[in-house]
C-alpha cells in the first residue's frame, strides 16, 4: 500500500471566534452564515456513524432540511456502541443547587483533561450541557428522579459537585434510544436515508474537498459509491487497537485512518485513558474487558494488602489495619473520586509492588462492605443493583458478601481526528465528531462527558457549524460518482480487500491482534518510556509485515464475511498503533492519560507546559514511514494551566 | 471442558441449510458463550474451513446483537441473560449443544446465525418516538415525571431489541419488542401528545412486517434477557383499543 | 399522507383495518370467549337440573323454555354464530401464525405453559365435541323423533332419556370427559388471557382475575362433569 499523499506545508487554524469566552458561541451562532431551506433540500450530508454523535448529526440535519445518507456497520443504529455506556452523563444545570455553572463544568472538564484542551471548544461544550438534557428530556429519555418528580443527580469521578444524569446503569442506551427514535422519525420522514449494515472504508477526495464515501455492503460485499457535499465522521475511538478494551467487538478505526491516509491529520493519538474498574483478565481466550461503572467508586473503597503474603488469601481474613486503603492514603482530598488516569495509575503502582489480589498480580479489591454497613443492603441493592448482577454473572462472585475485583482497561480514547472549532478536519467538507475527533478532552477525560460530548456536537454543534461551509456550496450540483477520484478510492479498497484474500497465510486476524495488543498494553499502555516505545515501533513494523504475508482471510468479498471486516480493521490499526507510539516517544512529559516513566515528581506525573502546552497533529506519509508533526499551540486566556493537585 | 455442538449452517436467505457437528475441547469454565464460539471459529480458520457467522458487538448484554437459540433456549437457558453473557460454567461438561439462529419470516437469515432484524428498526420508523426537534424542548425539570411512572418508563425502555422475544413466540409475534416502546412512551408525559397515533401506526407496521399476532403465552417474557414484562403488552392492548374505538384517530 | 378532499372523514374502512389488526382480531378471541364462557355457566346450570331427582321434569321444562321462548332463542342463535366466530377466527389467526415462522427449529423453545402453547388443539378438540355433542342432544331434540312426556297435561319431549341413554355408555363419557379436561386447559389460559387481550391488567386487580379464572376453569368443568359421572353410576 502506498501512499498517494505529498507532505503539506500547513499552519494549523483552528479557527477560534474571538471576543470573551462566553461569548464566543452566542456571537458565532447569531453572526454566522445559514442556509435557506430550498437550498438545504439540494445539499447532500454523509453522515458515517450512529452512535450519539452521529444519530444526534443526522437526526437534527434531517430536521433542519439536509438531504442526508446515515452509515452504521452494525444491523441496526440502535446498537453503536455509545449503547454500553453506564454511568451517566454531565451537564451544569446546577440542579442540586451545590455551586455548579458552566463556568465550573469548563473548569473542571480543562483541568481534568490536564491543560491539554481547547477553552473555546470545552466552553462551548459546557454550555450546550445544559440543552441537551432538555432535549433528551423531552424525547423520552427515562433519566433517574426524585419522589418529587424532578431529576436526580449523581457525583462522578474527579469533581465536587453532583451533576451527572443517569438512567440507572444504562444511560448510553437510553440517550441512544432518544437520538436513535429522532433519527428514526427523519428516516421515516425520508429526509435520512439509513445505511445499516455498511461499512465506510475510504473518503474520496475531489479538489481537496471530501465529496463522498466508498461503503462496502456488509451483506452482499458489493462495493457502494456515495457523494455528498460534505461527510461527517462520527465513528468512535480506537481503544481496540489493544486488543483487549472495554469498546465493543466491531469499534474500530477505519474510518478515521482511511481520512488520516487521505490527508487529514490525526491528532494526539497516544492520549488513551484507561479506565481504573474494570473486571479483570480471567484467561487467554478473553474477547473483551467489562467495564464496571466508575458510579461504584462513589461507595465503593478500593484497597489491596499491606503485605504481599496476603495478596491470595480470601480478602474477609484480611484484618482491617493490614489494607492499604491506597488512594485515600494517597489522595485524601479526593480519595477514591480521584480522576480515572490517578486511580488506574495507582492501581499499576500496587499490583507493580507484588500486592496484586488474583493468580495473575494485577487486580484490586473494590469493597462495599463498609456502604453497606452504612446504608444498608437495600440502599445500595437500588443504586448498584445491576452492576452487581452484572458482576456476579460473569465472575460468579457475589460481591454484596466479597469484595469485587477490578483493575483497568482501555477505555476510551482522547485523541482522533483533528478538528477546528466548526469540528472540520484539515479537509474542506470533511468532519469529525464524537470520540472520532481529538476534541474536547484533552489528555484525560472525566466520567460523563463523553455522552455529553458526543451529543453536543451532532444536537448543537455541527447543526450551526456546518452551515458555514455549505452556505458556499449551494451552487455546487449533485456530486457525480462517476468521477474517476470515486473509481480510483473504490480501485484502492477493492485491492486492499482482494489482498487481504489472497495471502491465504497460517494465522487468524485474531492471532495477529492479540499480538499487536500485547505490544501496545506492554509499551505504549498505563506507562510508557522512550526505550519501551522504540521497541515497540519496531515490533509493530515486524508485526504488520508478517500480517501482510501470513494472515489467513478466509471467504471471499462477495458475501456477508466478518473476517474480512475484521482483518481490514486490523490492518488500518497496525498503522495507527505505530503512529501512537511514535506520538506518545514525541511527548517528552506526562500528562493525563499518557504517563512517561522518565518524566514523574514524587512518582507523580510531571507535565511539561514550557515545551508540550500544544496539540500534536500528524500527518500521514506513507505506511511504515515518519509523520509529520504539526504542532497546534494551546492558549489559555481564562484558566491558568496548574499542576492538577487531588491531594 | 468438552463439547459436541450442532451448529445451524446456511448460506444465505435463498439456500435451505442445514445442521453440521463439530466438536471442541479445550472450552474454558469462565469463557463467555461467543468466546467458546470464538474458539470454534478459530478452529475452523486453523482448518481452513468457513468459520461460523453470528452477530455479536458489545459483548456486555447491552446492543442487542448477539442472537443464538441454544438447545431450543432463545439466548440460552439461563435466565435474564443475553447469549454473550451466558458463561460455559452453566452448562454440563460433555454436553451435547444445539445452536439455531432467530427463526421467523421477518427475520430472514443472511448467514448461518445471523438475521437480518430491519423490521424491528420499521416498528420504531412507524412512531417510536417523540416528534420534538432538536433545540425545541422546554426546561428539563419544567414537568416533574412521578418517580415512579419514571421507574415504570425505564423498565420499558431497557429492552435491547434483541429479538428474543419473536424467537421464543410460538407465533413469532414481535408483541413484547412493541408494547415495551409503546409503554415507554405512553407512561411518560413526553409521549402522550402522540400516544394514540403512535400505537396504531406501530402495530400496523408490526403486522406488515410479518410477524404474528400475540396469544399471551408468556414465552416472550420467560426468555427476554432484559426482563420486560407481558404487562407491557396488556398496556399495549390497552392502548391500542382506546386509540382505535374511542378516539377519533385514524387506524 | 390526508387528502383533505378525498378522504371522506365518515367512511367505514377504519373497521376493516380495525379488524384486521392483530389486536383487533385479537379482540375477537377475546370477546366472543368471554361470552362463551357466561354461555358455559348458564348451559352448566342447566345440566345440573338433571340431577335433581324428578325423573327429568325440571330438565324437559328447562329444555323446552329454552327453545320456545323468543329472546333466548335469539340468544342461542347469537352463541351458534359466536361459537363459529371463535373457531373460525382462533384457526385463521393459528394458520397465519404458523406462517410467521417457515423454518422450523430442531429444538422448540417453551417457556410458556403447555396450555397457551396448544389452544388451537385444545379448541379443535372442542369443537369436535361440540359437533358429536349438537348432533346427539340438539339435533336430535330440534330435528330428530324424539319420545314424549307429559307433565301436568301438557307434552314435552323428552330429551331427559336420551341423555340417561348416552350417559349410560362409558365411552361416551370417557369422550365427554376427555372434552372438559380439553376445556378446562383452554380456559385455564383463555380467561386470563382474554382480559389481556382487553388491556385489562392491573397490579392490583389481575391476581383476584386470576383467582376467578382458576376457580372458573375448574368449577365449570367439575359441574359438567358431575352429571355424566352421576348419570353413569346411576347416582
Ligand atoms: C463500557 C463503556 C462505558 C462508558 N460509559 C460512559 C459514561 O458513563 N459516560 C460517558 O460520558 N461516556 C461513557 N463512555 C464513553 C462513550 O460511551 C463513548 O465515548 C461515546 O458513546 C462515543 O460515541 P460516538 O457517537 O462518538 O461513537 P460510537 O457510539 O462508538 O459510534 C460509532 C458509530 O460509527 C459506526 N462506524 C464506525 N466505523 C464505521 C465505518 N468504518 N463505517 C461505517 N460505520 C462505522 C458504528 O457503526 C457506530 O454507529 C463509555 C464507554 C464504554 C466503552
Ligand atoms: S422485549 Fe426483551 S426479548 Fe424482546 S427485543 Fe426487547 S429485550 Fe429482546
Ligand atoms: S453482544 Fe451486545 S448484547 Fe450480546
Amino acid at each position: 500500500m502506498t501512499s498517494i499523499h505529498q507532505p503539506q506545508k500547513m499552519k494549523l487554524d483552528a479557527k477560534i471566534p474571538a471576543g470573551p469566552l462566553e461569548e464566543k458561541w452566542s456571537n458565532y451562532r447569531s453572526k454566522g452564515k445559514l442556509v435557506s431551506p430550498a437550498n438545504k433540500r439540494r445539499l447532500d450530508v454523509i453522515v458515517v456513524g450512529s452512535g450519539l454523535a452521529g444519530a444526534a448529526a443526522a437526526a437534527t440535519l434531517g430536521e433542519l432540511g439536509y438531504n442526508v445518507k446515515c452509515f452504521c456497520f452494525q444491523d441496526s443504529p440502535r446498537r453503536a456502541h455509545s449503547i454500553a455506556a453506564q454511568g451517566g452523563i454531565n451537564a451544569a444545570k446546577n440542579y442540586q443547587n451545590d455551586g455548579d455553572s458552566i463556568y465550573r463544568l469548563f473548569y473542571d472538564t480543562i483541568k481534568g483533561g490536564d491543560y491539554r484542551s481547547r477553552e473555546a471548544n470545552v466552553y462551548r461544550l459546557a454550555e450546550a450541557s445544559v440543552q441537551i438534557i432538555d432535549q433528551c428530556v423531552a424525547q423520552g429519555v427515562p433519566f433517574a428522579r426524585e419522589y418529587g418528580g424532578l431529576l436526580a443527580n449523581r457525583s462522578f469521578g474527579g469533581v465536587q459537585v453532583s451533576r451527572t444524569f443517569y438512567a440507572r446503569g444504562q444511560t448510553g442506551q437510553q440517550l441512544l434510544l432518544g437520538a436513535y427514535s429522532a433519527l428514526s422519525r427523519q428516516i421515516a420522514a425520508g429526509s435520512v436515508k439509513m445505511y445499516n449494515r455498511h461499512e465506510m472504508l475510504d473518503v474520496v477526495v475531489i479538489d481537496s474537498k471530501a465529496r463522498g464515501i466508498i461503503a462496502r455492503n456488509l451483506v452482499t460485499g458489493e462495493l457502494e459509491r456515495h457523494g455528498a457535499h460534505a461527510v461527517l465522521l462520527c465513528t468512535g475511538g480506537y481503544g481496540n487497537v489493544f486488543f483487549l478494551s472495554t469498546n465493543a467487538m466491531g469499534s474500530n478505526v477505519t474510518a478515521a485512518w482511511k481520512a488520516h491516509r487521505k490527508g487529514a491529520l490525526f491528532a494526539n493519538p497516544c492520549f488513551t485513558q484507561i479506565h481504573p474498574t474494570c473486571i479483570p483478565v480471567t484467561s487467554g481466550y478473553q474477547s473483551k474487558l467489562t467495564l464496571m461503572s466508575e458510579s461504584l467508586r462513589n461507595d465503593g473503597r478500593v484497597w489491596v494488602p499491606k503485605k504481599k503474603e496476603d495478596r491470595l488469601k480470601p480478602p474477609h481474613l484480611i484484618p482491617e489495619e493490614d489494607r492499604d486503603y491506597y488512594l485515600e492514603r494517597m489522595y485524601p482530598a479526593f480519595g477514591n473520586l480521584v480522576p480515572r488516569d490517578i486511580a488506574s495509575r495507582a492501581a499499576k503502582v500496587v499490583c507493580d509492588e507484588g500486592r496484586g489480589v488474583v493468580k495473575s498480580g494485577y487486580a484490586v479489591y473494590l469493597d462495599f462492605s463498609d456502604a453497606i454497613k452504612r446504608l444498608g443492603k437495600a440502599t445500595i441493592a437500588a443504586r448498584y443493583g445491576n452492576l452487581f448482577e452484572m458482576y456476579q454473572r460473569i465472575t460468579d462472585d457475589n460481591p454484596y458478601e466479597t469484595p469485587m475485583k477490578i483493575f483497568p482497561a482501555v477505555h476510551y480514547t482522547m485523541g482522533g481526528l483533528w478538528v477546528d472549532y466548526d469540528l472540520m478536519t484539515n479537509i474542506p467538507g470533511l468532519y469529525a465528531l464524537g470520540e472520532a475527533n481529538f476534541s474536547d478532552h484533552g489528555a484525560n477525560r472525566l466520567g460523563a462527558s463523553a455522552l455529553m460530548q458526543g451529543l453536543a456536537d451532532g444536537y448543537f454543534v455541527i447543526p450551526v457549524t456546518i452551515a458555514q461551509y455549505l452556505a458556499d456550496e449551494i451552487r455546487t450540483p449533485r456530486i457525480d460518482t462517476n468521477h474517476p477520484a470515486f473509481k480510483q478510492a473504490e480501485d484502492q479498497v477493492k485491492g486492499d480487500l482482494n489482498k487481504l484474500l489472497s495471502i491465504k497465510g497460517n494465522k487468524s486476524v485474531d492471532d495477529y491482534h492479540m499480538a499487536l495488543g500485547k505490544i501496545m498494553w506492554d509499551k505504549c499502555g498505563m506507562a510508557r518510556n522512550a526505550q519501551g516505545l522504540k521497541q515497540a515501533r519496531k515490533e509493530i513494523q515486524a508485526l504488520r509485515k508478517e500480517f501482510w504475508e501470513n494472515v489467513y482471510v478466509p471467504g471471499t468479498a462477495n458475501e456477508f464475511n466478518p473476517e474480512l471486516e475484521k482483518a481490514g480493521r486490523l490492518a488500518d490499526y497496525f498503522e495507527l498503533g505505530e503512529l501512537m507510539v511514535i506520538d506518545a516517544l514525541t511527548r517528552e512529559e506526562s500528562c493525563g492519560g499518557h504517563f512517561r516513566e522518565e518524566y514523574t515528581e514524587d512518582g507523580e506525573a510531571k507535565r511539561d507546559d514550557a515545551n508540550f502546552l500544544f496539540v500534536s497533529a500528524w500527518e500521514f506519509t506513507g505506511t511504515g514511514n515518519d509523520p509529520v508533526l504539526h504542532k497546534e499551540e494551546l492558549v489559555y486566556e481564562n484558566v491558568k494551566p496548574s499542576t492538577r493537585s487531588y491531594k | 471442558m468438552k463439547f459436541t455442538l450442532k451448529v445451524w449452517r446456511q448460506n444465505n436467505a435463498q439456500d435451505a441449510g442445514r445442521f453440521e457437528t463439530y466438536s471442541l475441547s479445550d472450552v474454558e469454565n469462565d469463557m463467555s458463550f461467543l468466546e467458546m464460539m470464538d474458539v470454534l471459529n478459530q478452529q475452523l480458520i486453523k482448518e481452513k474451513k468457513d468459520p461460523v457467522a453470528f452477530d455479536h458487538d458489545c459483548r456486555e448484554g447491552i446492543c442487542g446483537m448477539c442472537s443464538m437459540v441454544i438447545n431450543g433456549h432463545p439466548h440460552g437457558h439461563v435466565k435474564a441473560t443475553t447469549t454473550c453473557q451466558l458463561h460455559m460454567r452453566s452448562f454440563k461438561d460433555g454436553d451435547t449443544i444445539v445452536i439455531e439462529p432467530w427463526r421467523a419470516k421477518a427475520f430472514p437469515v443472511i448467514k448461518d446465525l445471523a438475521v437480518d432484524r430491519s423490521a424491528f428498526d420499521n416498528i420504531i420508523q412507524a412512531g417510536g418516538y417523540v416528534s420534538v426537534n432538536t433545540g425545541s424542548a422546554p426546561d428539563a425539570n419544567a414537568v416533574p415525571v412521578p418517580q415512579d411512572l419514571a421507574e415504570k418508563a425505564m423498565d420499558a425502555a431497557e429492552c435491547i431489541g434483541c429479538g428474543a422475544c419473536v424467537a421464543a413466540c410460538k407465533n413469532s409475534s414481535a408483541m413484547l419488542f412493541l408494547s415495551a416502546k409503546v409503554s415507554h412512551l405512553a407512561l411518560l408525559p413526553q409521549g402522550k401528545p402522540e400516544h394514540k397515533k403512535r400505537v396504531i401506526s406501530m402495530v400496523k407496521a408490526h403486522d406488515e412486517a410479518g410477524f404474528g399476532s400475540c396469544t399471551n403465552t408468556g414465552a416472550c417474557e420467560a426468555y427476554c434477557p432484559k426482563g420486560i414484562s407481558i404487562t407491557n403488552i396488556a398496556r399495549l392492548n390497552r392502548e391500542y383499543l382506546t386509540a382505535a374505538l374511542a378516539s377519533e384517530e385514524a387506524v | 399522507m390526508s387528502n383533505p378532499i378525498a378522504a371522506n372523514p365518515y367512511s367505514l374502512k377504519w373497521l376493516g383495518h380495525f379488524f384486521g389488526s392483530s389486536v383487533g382480531r385479537k379482540l375477537i378471541m377475546s370477546l366472543t370467549g368471554l361470552f362463551l364462557c357466561l354461555f358455559l355457566l348458564v348451559h352448566m346450570s342447566g345440566n345440573l337440573q338433571l340431577l335433581k331427582g324428578d325423573g327429568g321434569r325440571a330438565f324437559n321444562e328447562y329444555a323446552y323454555f329454552m327453545t320456545h321462548f323468543a329472546p333466548i332463542k335469539i340468544v342461542s342463535y347469537v352463541t351458534y354464530f359466536l361459537i363459529l366466530l371463535h373457531a373460525i377466527d382462533g384457526i385463521a389467526l393459528a394458520l397465519k401464525n404458523r406462517q410467521a415462522r417457515p423454518s422450523k427449529y430442531a429444538v422448540n423453545p417453551t417457556g410458556a405453559t403447555w396450555a397457551s402453547r396448544n389452544m388451537t388443539i385444545l379448541g379443535i378438540v372442542i369443537l369436535l365435541f361440540l359437533v358429536v355433542h349438537l348432533k346427539n342432544f340438539w339435533f336430535a331434540y330440534k330435528f330428530g323423533t324424539m319420545p314424549m312426556v307429559t307433565y301436568d297435561g301438557k307434552e314435552y319431549k323428552d330429551l331427559y332419556s336420551i341423555v340417561k341413554e348416552a350417559f349410560s355408555q362409558w365411552w361416551y363419557v370417557a369422550f365427554y370427559l376427555i372434552s372438559l379436561v380439553a376445556l378446562c386447559f383452554h380456559l385455564l389460559h383463555g380467561f386470563q388471557s382474554a382480559f389481556r387481550t382487553l388491556g385489562l391488567e392491573h397490579k392490583k386487580y389481575t391476581p383476584i382475575i386470576s383467582i376467578i379464572g382458576w376457580v372458573f376453569s375448574i368449577g365449570v368443568i367439575l359441574g359438567f362433569a358431575l352429571q355424566p359421572v352421576a348419570m353413569f353410576l346411576g347416582l
